[in-house]
Formats: C-alpha cells, structure tokens, sequence
C-alpha cells in the first residue's frame, strides 16, 4: 500500500513556542490516520502546514507526492480542508455556500447547483439549506462547514477536531458522516483530543505532545503497550468480599484489590488470561456467588497517560460539560 | 460528473474575483444595520450641515454658490472615504472566522479574496454616491454643469474610494480582528477629512492649518468634484494631483495588501 501523505520532519516555531518540533509520519491511501493530542499540542498547525496555509520552518511533507510548500497549488485541488472553527460565511445560506466552492472550483453554475443539492441532502441539511448559516446550531454549522470542504471530492480530506464542542448526539452524527467518508475511500487526516474518537474512526494513531511524536501505532497496539488486563469480578455479596481476596491471592503473585464499595474484586492479570480463568474457578469452587466478570483492556486514557504523565485533555472537559449540565439544572 | 474548467491567469483572477465580489454583495440587503448606516449616515449629514450650519458657513463662500452646491461634492468625498472602513472591517472579519483560510486552502487566484472584497465595496460606494446627490437634490444642489458631469463627479469619488480600499485592506489583514480594524480604520479619517474643504472653506482656517488643508488629497478631490458640478471641464491642475494621489496610493499599499494577504 502506498503513502498518500508523507510527513518528514516539519518543525513550526511561534517565537519561543515550538509549536511543532519534528513532527514524522505516513498516511496510507484509503486510510484513516487519527493525531491525538492535548491542546496545545500541535494538532491544528501540523494541519494547517499540510494544507498549505502556513510555511513549515524544517522538514517537508507531500500529498500525493506534490510538495506543500513547492507545489501548494497542485496540493489544494486535492484537499478538503475541514478546520477546528466553522469556516463559512454566515450571511450566506448553507446553499449558496456550498454553490460559491463549486463555483470557485471551476464548476459550471447547474452543477454547483446539483452538488450543493447532493450535499445538502446527504448531510441531512435539505430543509435548513436555504437559511443563512447564522440562524445554525453548532452541529449543523460542523456538518455544513464538512460538506463545503467536500464539495470539490477532494482525495484527501484535514478534519480538525470535527466533534470539539458538539454534544454527543451531534458527536455520534458526525462520527456517521465521517465513516460513510472512510468506507467511499477518502483518505483522512483526523485531529482530536478524544481518545474514543481516534479508537472510533482512525485506522492508526499518531500521539502528538508539545510539538512531537511520542507514540504510534493502532489503537490495539497503543493500549497492549500499557500491557495489563485486568480481571475484575462483582461479587452478589458483598459479605464475601473478604474470603473472595484470601483465595484469589493464593492462586499466585498477581496483585489484587477488593474495592468495597462496589463488591468488587480486581486482579491485575497482565497478558495471562489462563491464570484469570483459574481465580473465577477458584472462587466458584469456593462457593463465593459472582454477579458479573470481566477482562478489562486498559483504555486509551490510561495509555495517554501512561505515554504522556498527564491526563488527557478530553476528560477534563467532559467534567467541565457535566459540571455546566448541573448549574443548568439547578437554576 | 459535474466537469470543472478553471480558467488560468489573470483569467482566474477575474473569475473568482467576480465570484466572491457576488458573495459580499449577496449579504449586504440581509446585513440591514449595514445598510442602513450606509444610507442614512449621509442623508444626516447633509440635513444636519445645510440647516444646521448652512446659514453661517455660507456667508463666507463666493455670493453666486449655495451652501448646498458647495457641500454635496465635499461631504460625498468624506461619506466615501468613512465608507471604505468597511473593506478593513469585512477582511478582518472573514480572517478572524477561518474564511480565508477555507478560501487559501482552495486552488484559487490568490488576491480573489482581497479583490472581491474591494470591488463589492465599490458598487456599494456608488450606491453610496447616487443617494447622496438624490438628497442633495432636495436640499438645493443641482448638476448645473450637466448629468455627465455628474456621472464623472460620481465615478471618480467611487475611484478615489477604491484607491483608499487598499490602504483599509492593509489595516484589516494587519490588525486581524474585526473590532480593533473598525476602530483603527476610523481614528484617521477624522483628521483627514476634517481639516478639508469639505465642511469649511480652507480660508476659514488659521493659517498654519491652510498648509495641511491645501495638499489633503480630500480637499483636492473636494475641489475637484466642484468645479465637475458647477462649471462642468475642470483645470489641468485640478485633476493631476488628484490622479497622482490615487495611483500613488494603489502603486504603495495595493503590494502592501496582498504581501500582507500572503503572509496571513
Ligand atoms: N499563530 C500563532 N502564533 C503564536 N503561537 C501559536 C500560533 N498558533 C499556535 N501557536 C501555539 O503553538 C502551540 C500549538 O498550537 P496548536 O493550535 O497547533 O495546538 P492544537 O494541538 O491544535 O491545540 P487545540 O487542541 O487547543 O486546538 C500552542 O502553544 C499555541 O499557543
Ligand atoms: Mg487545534
């Protein structure tokens, strides 16, 4: 399988900020490469030097084989570009602005119509279509703003934190679009600093960290990295809770926690899912009645933070949101 | 499949020049607040200057001229010149929204963006300029050197206005911010269109002031709207500096704008 995209190197200095640092990767044709980072971490200006709007420092990068900084013109017939904001122009109707691109694009007026009118309807815009973008949420603004980066076909498609501040109907709505995308064959480049949505959408993951690369892979191999599994097992009684822990821990040198308050014991089992079946016969041979177990792979937030030393950005957010939730709620 | 025919060169200038020039003229009838400053702003001023000052400041113009046949070609000159703060307005504002991002990333003539900014700024300077003489008419002014004279008059208001565009284009890429470009787009006008002739006659002014008020290119142009109205062909030496000051403001800051485009 070929590169559709070729990233070697590229370094961007804002003053004394290194925006992004040496930055390296490959993007297969066909394929969905996610750059998961925190904010901050580089995500938007790596796009932003792929998409020929700003002129890397060092290293270089190619699309299709065409150079983004020699060739910028060859390269943006064949993007679409899809940026963190909602770039369309708010006076105008969805419509008319996806009619603009194709005409800019060099289509003739009663095929920009036809393909403003396929577009519409595939994103689930027909009604709103002709109401100026303004009178918008913020889903429909993401998806219209994702249908005028479309309206060229564009081989290779820059999605900039496509779900940051949708809720997650909205969220799950765009997820639908994207994969119909993938499945049709477009290559994309996706940003996001939610760990479920590059394990979602992205074939592999590049984590992206103050500028640099700090690991890659698929989202299997990211999080076999961490290694453990965990067994853990909720118990119908939490009386038990005690015998429970004495006969798991004489099955061998795994560690084990009993959590209390959720009647629940966990064992780090590691790769050796042998050893976890031994301790759930154990416990049934000793007579202990387990509600529910499980083998649980670590998630892509404890191999970010593993990675990283600090937590993902995505859930600080999510607290922020519930938190938000709740003051609504209140008043 | 829908086939696409970009034209090539200066070609391709014109026809996404032409394309984005009808998405800002598209949104200026929904823009009502637009609109209106655009309109009403004039037809205060004319009322205001001609009943409000018109008996005082008439007293010192030559007995033969109206206060009114001298106001309308200074205050179109002024309206003009406030109006294109919008092309710094507008251009910060499509940068702050991530448009002309959208628009770099597309396989587009790089100044489109900026020419259609300016020549949609341009028909609405003309609309601009018609207004006004309508009110000026019902105020006193007439074209007593003809209708022709008068489309002149009005065309070459629109032209200096274009020329001023580039330099409010310049300010927008540089400030980037749609507030801070209305704000610092404005400050300047003031001095600029004030010590003019276009309220006062300069003599009116004390003397080091006069200096300044002689070369302002808006009391030039002022001057030469003027002579275009009230005795139709004007002196060689009225329309040269006024041609100078045009082509020497595009020749400096129309480079200006797009190096400034480029780099954004
Ligand atoms: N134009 C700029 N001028 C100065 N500094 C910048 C500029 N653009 C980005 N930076 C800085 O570069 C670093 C990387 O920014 P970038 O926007 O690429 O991060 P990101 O990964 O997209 O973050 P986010 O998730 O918040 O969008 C940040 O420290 C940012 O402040
Ligand atoms: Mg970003």
């Amino acid at each position: 399988m070929s590169n559709l995209i070729e990233v070697n190197g590229l370094v961007k200095h804002f003053g004394a900020t290194r925006a992004v640092d040496g930055v390296s990767f490959n993007v297969g044709t066909g394929t969905v490469l996610g750059l998961l980072g925190p904010n901050g971490a580089g995500k938007t200006t790596t796009v932003r030097m792929l998409a020929t709007l700003l002129t890397p420092d060092a290293g270089s990068a190619s699309i299709d084989g065409f150079d983004v900084v020699t060739d910028a013109t060859s390269v943006r017939s064949i993007i679409g570009l899809t940026g963190q904001y909602a770039a369309v122009d708010e006076k105008l109707t969805g419509r008319e602005n996806l009619w603009m691109v194709g005409r800019l694009l060099g289509m003739r007026r009663d095929d920009a119509d036809a393909r403003a009118s396929e577009l519409l309807a595939r994103f689930r815009l027909s009604d709103a279509g002709d109401r100026q973008v303004k009178t918008y949420s913020g889903g429909m603004r993401r998806r219209v703003d994702l249908a005028v980066s479309l309206v060229g076909r564009p081989e290779v498609l820059f999605l900039d934190e496509p779900t940051t501040g949708l809720d997650p109907a909205s969220r799950i709505e765009m997820w639908e679009v994207t994969r119909e995308l993938i499945s049709e064959g477009t290559t994309v480049l996706l940003t996001t600093q939610y760990l479920e949505e590059a394990d979602e959408l992205a074939d592999r993951i590049v984590v992206i960290d103050s500028g640099r690369v700090i690991a890659e892979g698929t989202a299997e191999e990211l999080k076999d990295r961490t290694g453990g599994r965990t067994l853990e097992l909720t118990l119908t009684q939490r009386a038990d809770l005690e015998r429970a822990t004495t006969i798991a821990m004489r099955i061998g040198d795994r560690p084990v926690t009993a959590r209390s308050d959720v009647a629940t014991l966990e064992v780090e089992v590691g790769r050796d899912t042998e050893y976890a079946a031994r301790v759930v016969a154990a416990l049934s041979e000793g007579g202990i009645a387990v509600e529910e177990f499980r083998l649980q792979r670590p998630s892509l937030d404890d191999v970010f933070l593993s990675l990283t030393g600090h937590a993902a950005e995505a859930e600080a957010d999510g607290e922020e949101d519930e938190n938000g939730d709740d003051e609504q709620a209140d008043s | 499949m829908s086939a696409l025919s970009r034209p090539r060169g200066p070609a391709a200038l014109l026809h996404d020049g032409v394309i984005l020039t009808w998405r800002n003229l598209v949104s200026l009838p929904r823009t009502p607040e637009l609109l209106l400053f655009t309109l009403i702003q004039p037809i205060m001023f004319v009322l205001l200057f001609t009943y409000v000052f018109g008996g005082s400041i008439g007293q010192s113009l030559p007995p033969d001229v109206s206060y009114a046949q001298f106001l309308i070609p200074g205050i179109m000159v002024q309206t003009l010149v406030f109006s294109t703060n919008s092309t710094a307005v507008g251009l910060a504002d499509d940068l702050q929204k991530g448009l002309v991002d959208r628009f770099r990333s597309l396989p587009i003539a790089r100044s489109a963006v900026l020419v259609g900014r300016i020549c949609s700024d341009a028909v609405r300077l003309t609309m601009v300029a018609v207004v006004l003489v309508a009110i000026g008419y019902v105020v006193g002014f007439r074209l007593e050197a003809g209708i022709g004279w008068g489309v002149l008059m009005i065309l070459t208001a629109v032209a200096f206005g274009f020329s001023m565009s580039w330099i409010m284009a310049t300010i927008g890429l540089s400030v980037r911010d749609a507030e801070t470009a209305s704000t610092a787009g404005f400050v300047w006008l003031f001095p600029l269109t004030f010590v003019s002739s276009v309220f006062v006659p300069v003599t009116s002014m004390p003397g080091w002031l006069q200096v300044i008020a002689r070369n302002n290119p808006v009391t030039l142009l002022s001057n030469l709207l003027r002579e275009f109205t009230l005795i139709g062909r004007p002196a060689a030496g009225t329309v040269l500096p006024v041609l100078l000051w045009m082509v020497g403001i595009v020749v400096v800051f129309a480079p200006l704008a797009v190096s400034r485009y480029r780099k954004v």
